[in-house]
């Protein structure tokens, strides 16, 4: 009945894995019991677990991203540290398992559970408010994509107390994740780990295509969206069109792991190269569906702070446009050394420097909504001056990797590990930080406290160079990555130099906790009163701080792509309607949380062969389903006296301010 | 098994080699930037040159955005304020164009360099290769010479200013095959063969490794590529063939089995076969392991007869 599952798949002997887990535990018990002491389990399920709201969806997944962060972060010191230490052969700390684990489960966390939820948070807050929607196209479908993302998370992190996690590196490449070389579970739970929140994100792409192509406000012609929301729609196309390879790659893997086929497999005419042509047919669309959403947060952050619309919106468009289409014709540049022929190999090289072309655009665009404006230093601005210098690197060398010639020697390396932490914490994570600072009155009625703001920016800006200029460097010195010890003494004072730049970014995210908490007990002082802090332009903007669940009393007409500033010049913001209608909102519904656990259920059993409660678990799914889907109280109508009673109330806030 | 007696392999069974590292250079402090043969040089200048093209615009842009943010800063009240201006169709032009220049320029540069560098193209030289065949165990390197009938674990003998032909496998993990002060490295894949031409212009001992992770014991899959003037080379496998130990069925199971930090080993005697036997390993039942070997070459001098992986 429990299949492989026995009380010795938890790791009793290990100190590191058990320590944490008595800390886990503990913390989780204190949480339990402050929200039964304050008595707020009924508010807990109605206002959060089983919400539609999308500004309530995408702040859960930054809870995601940023409790995920705290645990990739603490791979990624345990990494160091054993680098660091581990000269001359000396063991270091880490015996090989664990640290083959750890660089493992960090770098999945990192892309699938904490840049993920990041931007998937970020365009559920701010997409449907731009285009004047009141929630996205399928509700329902939005929370289950949540809660599926969140039980793929819940089950890498149970890995490390039941069973093992993968020890293959994060892409997984087979020989070495088949049975026969890792016999144990651990990548069964990356497999089934990544099919829920895989499944998760496809939904949330469907989602948001939709949304934006079909719900945008009267007047909004494609070509007046925000760039926020075209960088949204280009990153959901790219979702739709590669998350399923990714679902369709790791399912043929756990085929050959769990039924015994030959997909991937060396012996029976399985072949290994299929799984890795595959994996970045789905990974290099990937790294765009991570940057582009920020690239748009940028686009938007810039001209407000610059006090002057973006430079050159057509050219941000097409260059975004440009990026998505080019997206999949580079994805061989992440393997030029597996013997492709030089066409090949040429071809892919210069596709991928052809996509530093829109690239290099939209970086201009940025500089010149810079020039000739009043720019004001919030902590977004610097976010994003960051973000611009040291993408600039990033990109770089990126292009550098592109040229085969070059990436023959610098391929694998620490050369390597160095470009993409480049880009995607000088772009993705700076981005994140940028967008949750810009738009977090938007949602919460406050503004954070801008002191822990730029602290948490000069640790990560500080911490980033200082972590990974060394790796750089050590990339010309013949490291590889994923190296548990060394024999290279002189390799050594770099990694102490790079593990000073990790303790420097844990000192950021340090930051950006306190930040939360200290702008939380100061919501009073911080509050927002008028919807618009930052002087802003675009459509959220003219709607109150916190935005009322239905966003807009009346649904906006669109003229300007900047409606907000055309408001505020012609006078027409922030104007009382006279009159108010009935608003139709979805109802709330616990149904994504309750297929979403029994999809744990499911995976879970997968991974330790206890098929009769894998069986349990798909058809919990499947009813819960079924229930949904014959259920017809999907909906409600808000009386237009409460949304006038809400309106007012926020206009007599508004005239406070004024 | 211990570094030390790892050592103790080296220098006991090649003094020479031992010497012609010693004596050759010091371990290089930037391997990339330090290369030993002409493949590494041409990759060096290709890197240093990709890189100068590019921080022609990297820099700059650094540059201006630092300035703009500056001069533009809200209490600088002096510098001009143009609060609607968003659009410049000759900046536009410029902001495409430059990006637009500079890849065509490095277009072209892949194009050529990708199939000059391309590491299944033989190498121009007079010298006649040395034939290599390389062979990634768990966790550990097997080079069989089969010119001169002789077999070495973790240690890669070879003659300076001759073309090296590596034909590159994997006995099951990936790996990729790379001595960076030489250059290019190459994937080794189970059930299939890549190749690698690769050649030393200087004398010395080269750090070997594999870069790609393949399991526990990655970290210890290195190994020395001693590099050394052609009568050295010649002198030595003349030694070699007297080495006592075989290189057969039953040597090779008994390297099958994972281990790791294997000294360096000699083998003096081959079995014919044993590379397409390791490459061909899990076609049995569709032909016969002779049959195969009857039916192409096992690996013809340039290499053309074997097939590419593309």
């Amino acid at each position: 009945m429990f299949g492989k599952l026995t009380l010795d798949a938890v790791p009793w002997d290990q100190p590191i894995i058990m320590g944490t887990g008595v800390v886990v535990a503990l913390g989780g018990l204190a949480v339990l019991g402050l929200i039964t002491y304050f008595g707020k389990w009924k508010y807990l399920w109605t206002e959060w677990l089983t919400s539609v709201d999308h500004k309530k969806i995408g702040v859960m997944y930054f809870i995601l991203g940023i409790v995920m962060l705290l645990r990739g972060f603490a791979d990624a010191i345990m990494m160091r540290t054993q680098q660091a230490m581990a000269a001359n052969d000396a063991a270091g700390y880490l015996p090989p398992h664990h640290y083959d684990q750890i660089f493992t489960a960090h770098g999945t966390i990192m892309i699938f559970f904490v840049a993920t939820p990041f931007i998937l948070g970020l365009m559920n807050v701010v997409t449907p408010l731009q285009i004047g929607a009141r929630d996205v196209a399928f509700p329902f479908v939005n929370s289950l994509g949540l809660w599926l993302s969140v039980m793929g998370g819940a089950l890498v992190m149970i890995s490390m107390w039941v069973g093992d996690f993968s020890a293959t590196g994060w892409v997984a490449y087979p020989p070495l994740s088949e049975l026969k070389f890792s016999p144990t579970t651990g990548v069964d739970y990356y497999i089934w780990a990544l099919e829920l929140s895989g499944l998760g994100t496809t939904l949330a792409g469907v989602n948001f295509i939709v949304t934006i192509l079909r719900m945008r406000a009267p007047g909004m012609k494609l070509m007046m969206m925000p760039v926020f929301t075209w960088t949204a729609l280009i990153t959901n196309i790219l979702i739709v069109a590669v998350f399923p390879v990714l679902t369709v790659t790791l399912a043929l893997l756990g085929l050959d792991r769990t039924l015994g086929m030959h997909f991937f497999t060396n012996e029976r005419g399985g072949n290994a190269m299929m799984y890795i042509n595959l994996i970045w047919v789905w990974g290099h669309p990937e790294v765009y569906i991570l940057i582009l959403p920020l690239f748009g947060a940028f686009s938007e952050i810039i001209p407000t702070f610059s006090s002057k619309p973006l430079f050159g919106y057509t050219s941000m468009v097409y260059a975004t446009c440009a990026i998505g289409l080019l997206s999949f014709f580079v994805y061989l540049h992440h393997f030029f050394t597996m013997g492709s022929g030089a066409n090949v190999n040429a071809f892919f090289g210069i596709m991928t420097t052809i996509i530093s072309i829109p690239t290099g655009v939209k970086l201009f665009n940025w500089l010149f909504t810079m020039y000739r404006g009043r720019i004001r230093f919030h902590s977004a601005t610097l976010w994003t001056i960051g973000f611009m210098i040291t993408f600039a690197v990033g990109g770089m060398t990126g292009v550098l990797l592109a040229v085969p010639g070059a990436d023959f020697v610098l391929h694998n390396s620490l050369f390597l590990v160095a470009h993409f932490h480049n880009v995607i914490i000088g772009g993705v994570v700076f981005g994140s930080f940028a967008g949750m600072t810009f738009w977090f009155p938007k949602v919460f009625g406050f503004t954070l406290n801008e002191f822990w703001g730029k602290v948490s920016f000069w640790c990560w800006l500080v911490g980033y160079w200082l972590a990974f200029t060394p790796l750089y460097i050590l990339g010309f010195k013949g490291m590889a990555r994923r190296m548990n010890h060394y024999d290279h003494a002189d390799w050594q004072p770099y990694l102490l130099v790079a593990l000073v730049g990790a303790c420097f970014i844990g000192a950021g995210i340090l930051s950006t906790l306190i930040q939360l908490a200290v702008s939380i007990r100061d919501r009073k002082k911080n509050r927002d009163l008028t919807g618009d802090p930052w002087d802003a332009r675009s459509l959220e903007w003219s709607t109150a701080s916190p935005t009322p669940f239905y966003n807009y009393a009346h649904v906006p007409q669109i003229t300007s792509i900047e409606q907000h500033w055309e408001d505020k010049q012609t006078g027409r913001a922030g104007v009382m309607p006279a009159t108010f209608e009935d608003i139709h909102m979805p109802r709330n519904t616990g149904a994504g949380l309750i297929m979403s656990v029994f999809g744990f259920l499911l995976c879970f059993s997968i991974v330790w062969h206890m098929w009769l409660f894998a069986a349990a678990g798909l058809l919990g799914m499947i009813g819960t389903f079924l229930a949904r889907a014959y259920n017809r109280d999907i909906d409600y109508y808000v009386p237009a006296a409460t949304v006038e009673r809400m309106e007012a109330e926020r206009h007599a806030l508004l005239q406070k301010a004024a | 098994m211990t570094s030390k007696l790892w050592r103790r392999g080296r220098m006991g069974l090649l003094p020479l080699i031992a010497s012609a590292a010693l004596s050759g250079c010091a371990r290089a402090h930037f391997e990339l930037l330090e290369p030993a043969g002409d493949i590494g040089a041409q990759e060096r200048s290709l890197i240093l040159l990709s890189l100068g093209i590019m921080l022609c615009v990297v820099i700059p842009v650094i540059i201006l955005t630092l300035v703009f943010a500056w001069r533009y800063r809200a209490s600088n009240t002096r510098a001009t304020y143009a609060p609607n201006w968003s659009h410049s169709n000759a900046i536009e032009a410029v902001v495409w164009s430059i990006p637009c220049v500079i890849v065509l320029f490095l277009a072209v540069l892949v194009w050529n360099t990708t199939h000059k560098l391309d590491p299944y193209r033989p190498l121009d030289s007079k010298v006649k290769p040395v034939r290599v065949e390389v062979i990634a165990m768990n966790w550990k390197w097997l080079f069989i010479y089969p010119d001169y009938g002789i077999a070495t674990v973790n240690q890669l003998p070879i003659p300076t200013n001759t073309p090296i032909n590596f034909m590159i496998t994997s006995d099951g993990i990936m790996n990729s095959f790379f001595i960076p002060q030489l250059g290019s490295q190459v994937y080794a894949m189970a059930g299939m063969q890549t190749q690698l031409h690769l050649i030393a212009n200087k004398p010395g001992s080269y750090a070997g490794l594999s870069s790609a992770f393949s399991g526990p014991g990655f970290s210890d899959m290195h190994f020395q590529a001693v590099a050394m003037s052609p009568d050295k080379f010649a002198a030595w496998t003349r030694r070699a063939r007297s080495a006592p130990a075989a290189l057969d069925g039953s040597s090779l199971a008994q390297l099958e089995r994972p281990s790791i930090k294997v000294p360096p080993a000699t083998y003096g005697r081959l079995s014919p076969g044993l590379f397409e036997g390791i490459v061909n390993q899990f076609m049995a039942g569709r032909m016969s392991q002779t049959a195969l070997m009857t039916a192409t070459p096992p690996c013809a001098p340039n290499g053309h007869a074997s097939r590419r992986v593309d």
